[in-house]
């Protein structure tokens, strides 16, 4: 219905190897998000698996079916484009029907279709506008009205939201989140902002430089991250990365611990700290500290906590919720 | 930070700006000045500009030695229809090269503005005799390869430059919806390079227009066009100088309209994508 499955794919442009040997398993109906850095290769492996590019060596499946040599417009999935890439000479009801006129649907087919994807978004009001007359947030709806209206076995996401307001953004988040709720169709969903991936995908997908880092549910890769690559990814603000004395007292090379997984007092504690700065969120407070002798420290504290510049502090990490590393910088269970 | 220019400054600055312009007008304003002379008003010295003996004799004489609208037809067929063929071979080319390039696309299209470069008279007598031995010579069709062969590179040109500025995701959007490379280019590509199609078929048909060498080398009675009608006014007797004038008036004029009406088109053509 919607699996896909990625055997040892890999893809170099000329010398430069891209995507070096993954292996991943979507199941139907899935919501899987492709999260990393800049540069990660995570829109590569999106445009592969579209057929957008073609993979220098290994496979891509689609329901079983082996679609490696397969044209984009065969495969039976759906894209939506960070950029839109609506189509500006068209209307909004040709933009969303164009697939369907593609696929040789008759007219009626097509105008009911189109109605209703755009009373799904609510781009009734718009369908005679052109885009450039439309707002950003009316164009990313009509950019997924034209995935929605083809039916396909799965949605491919490329950094959909990220050229929204931030209010925007939010918003769009839940609509995406509540339309798989809906269709239960599979999607992958390619973003850099590990908010995104943590709300709304039932499987992330880790990727550092061309290769997977890890695979897992949100909160998986959130409690058990695999290596430092990965605790360092995901959460934020950053997990504090701790060397030397404290990681060595407890059997490792390097320890972590998320701000919001450390006691601060002002009067006893493990480490000593200094207060460089506290950012007040009005629901947190983000306190930045120089530990002495291990390095910046951030912390989470919930609500407003009145620590101002300068000042001393104690924090003590809380045992349950310490992550350990070996000199390779991978986990130690 | 800019400056802003005094009052005195930009009057200078257009009348400048007038001056130039009407400078550049000037040939074309004293032709069909000309036009309207006798032939004795039209030698004078001192040059007569505006008060003389208006006469439309010319415009009658001309109409009456010649079929003037025959050689119109003619100009009007070769421009349009060799731009069109040549439209038809430049849009796929182009395509080809702005969304699949090569490792010698770059070669390929510096290779064919280079052939622009060379004079047209180098190739006169191997082109003469392949056309006298297919029988091309006179002919709608030999001069309209010609024609279209001429400004080929120009419109293959034109139109990459068009088609690299259509950003590419729209296109892999109609991949992903199925479109087959035929409908990416028909009902998305071509209407949304719509205007730099049109610029550059503009700027085509008035290049073949006026092409000059070719159409009066290849061509005598059958196939000529406005050029030629032009040409067969300077006799080696002498020019006569308000008839000819009367002559290039009525072939120039079309063209001088369309370009009239067209300007923002060429002027946008012309200028497109220098500024981003």
């Amino acid at each position: 219905m919607g699996s896909i499955q990625l055997k040892d794919v890999r893809k170099a442009f000329g010398a430069v190897s891209v995507i070096n040997g993954v292996n991943l398993n979507i199941e139907n109906g899935e919501f899987a998000v492709f999260v990393g850095p800049s540069g990660c290769g995570k829109s590569t492996l999106l445009r592969l698996i579209a057929g957008l590019e073609d993979v220098t060596s290994g496979e891509v499946l689609i329901d079983a079916k082996d679609m490696t040599n397969v044209g984009p417009s065969k495969r039976g999935l759906a894209m939506v484009f960070q950029s839109y890439a609506l189509y500006p000479h068209m209307s909004v009801r040709n933009n969303i029907a164009f697939a369907l006129k593609m696929a040789g649907q008759s007219a009626d087919v097509i105008d009911q279709k189109v109605r209703k994807a755009a009373a799904t978004l609510n781009l009734s009001d718009y369908l005679d506008r052109k885009p450039r007359q439309l707002s950003g947030g009316q164009r990313q709806r009509v950019a997924i009205g034209r995935a929605i209206v083809r039916e396909p076995k799965a949605f491919l996401f490329d950094e959909p939201l990220s050229n929204l307001d931030a209010a925007l953004r939010v918003q769009m988040r839940v609509e995406i989140g509540e339309l798989h709720e809906a269709l239960k169709t599979t999607m992958i969903y390619v973003t850099h902002d590990q908010v995104e991936a943590m709300t709304m995908a039932d499987k992330i997908v880790v990727l550092d430089r061309g290769s997977v880092a890890q695979v897992g549910s949100p909160l998986e890769l959130y409690n058990k991250p695999n290596g430092l690559f990965v605790a360092g990814f995901i959460g934020s603000p950053t997990m504090n990365l701790i060397k030397g004395a404290p990681a060595a007292k407890r059997g490792a090379e390097t320890i972590g611990i998320r701000p919001e997984h450390a006691d601060i007092s002002t009067t006893a504690g493990e480490w000593q700290a200094k207060v460089r700065l506290a950012e007040h969120l009005g629901s947190d407070t983000f306190v930045h500290a120089e530990a002495d002798g291990m390095g910046q420290m951030t912390l989470r504290l919930e609500g407003e906590a009145p620590l101002t510049p300068g000042q001393t502090i104690y924090i003590t990490p809380r045992e349950t919720h310490l992550h350990r590393f070996d000199k390779d910088g991978r986990r130690i269970n | 930070m800019a400056m802003k220019k005094s009052a005195g400054e930009r009057v200078g600055i257009t009348i400048l700006a007038w001056l130039v312009g009407f400078l550049i007008f000037f040939p074309i304003l004293w032709t069909f000045l000309t036009s309207f002379k006798s032939e004795l008003d039209a030698i004078a010295m001192p040059p007569k500009f505006l008060f003389f003996n208006w006469t439309l004799e010319n415009y009658a004489e001309v109409q009456q030695r010649s079929n003037y609208l025959k050689f119109a037809f003619n100009s009007v067929v070769l421009s349009i229809g060799a731009n069109l063929i040549g439209l038809l071979i430049a849009v796929p080319a182009a395509w080809s090269m702005a969304f699949a390039p090569g490792k010698r696309t770059k070669d390929l299209l510096m290779w064919m503005l280079s052939t622009k470069m060379m004079p047209a008279v180098g190739v006169l007598v191997p082109i003469y005799l392949l056309f006298k031995n297919l029988h091309l010579l006179d002919s709608l069709i030999g001069i309209g390869l010609v024609l279209m062969l001429l400004n080929l590179p120009l419109l293959i040109w034109m139109l990459y430059t068009y088609f690299k500025e259509i950003p590419n995701d729209i296109l892999e959007a109609a991949r992903m919806d199925g479109a087959s490379l035929f409908n990416e280019i028909v009902y998305v590509l071509t209407p949304m390079a719509v205007p730099g199609i049109a610029s550059t078929m503009l700027l085509a048909i008035i290049l073949s227009w006026n092409e000059a060498f070719w159409t009066l080398n290849l061509t005598t009675s059958n196939a000529a066009p406005l050029t030629a009608f032009i040409a067969s006014y300077s006799a080696p007797e002498g020019f006569f100088w308000a008839k000819l004038s009367a002559a290039s008036t009525l072939a120039i004029a079309p063209i001088l309209i369309l370009g009239w009406f067209s300007q923002k088109q060429l002027v946008r053509g012309l200028t497109f994508g220098a500024v981003k």
